[in-house]
């Protein structure tokens, strides 16, 4: 019976992606910019501050980390680390006194998912970002 | 900063557009690939958007 073993690439060092996956998490687009893939990261940031500017004037909610049951933890937790992956954007909301409470409406409801989707596009980006650093993409 | 009321369709549209472009950018290796990605990926979340619309209207009678 023939088996097949993955064989582990090592991790390429800290110093060739980090600055640019850091980057791109405070700056949308910002890892693409400094590996010299303007365009890429042009779009990149037009997209998510769009989107994440879109949620704040929908009036969307931030989310803070809860745990209970599986569900709360997971949507809160996954809502609270998608906000937060928006870097610069959502520390400056949160710094100059963006507080909103989650009502019932559906501008409100789209609002709160531009935000997370923004965070998560943002992590897309990194995603990239880092592939791009290490090589293994052009 | 301004307030902003959008119907469902706006606000999904314009999700739909975003996210299509960063699918776009990050996935493909060309630029042609790339566009035609995100082209392609807007297309499908737009006829999800118009195809779930249609079934719950039919599906609430």
């Amino acid at each position: 019976m023939a088996t097949t073993q993955k064989i582990k690439e090592p991790m390429a060092p800290l110093k060739d992606w980090a600055p640019a996956v850091g980057l791109g998490w405070l700056v949308p687009g910002g890892g693409h910019f400094l590996l010299k893939r303007n365009g890429r990261g042009g779009l990149i940031l037009v997209s998510v501050v769009a989107m994440f500017l879109l949620g704040l004037m929908m009036r969307g909610a931030m989310f803070q980390p809860q745990t209970g049951d599986i569900l709360t933890t997971i949507i809160y937790c996954g809502g609270f680390i998608g906000d937060l992956a928006s870097g610069l954007l959502y520390l400056l909301a949160t710094w100059f006194g963006y507080s909103q409470p989650d009502v019932a409406g559906h501008v409100h409801d789209y609002g709160t998912k531009f935000l997370v989707g923004a965070g998560l596009l943002n992590i897309l980006a990194m995603v990239d970002a880092y592939e791009i650093a290490t090589r293994k993409k052009t | 900063m301004p307030r902003m009321n959008l119907s469902h369709f706006e606000a999904a549209v314009l999700f739909a557009l975003f996210t299509s472009v960063v699918m776009g950018v990050v996935t493909k290796k060309t630029d042609a690939d790339r566009i035609r990605y995100g082209a392609r990926c807007f297309g499908y979340f737009i006829a999800a958007l118009i195809g779930l619309g249609w079934l719950m209207h039919f599906g609430h009678g």
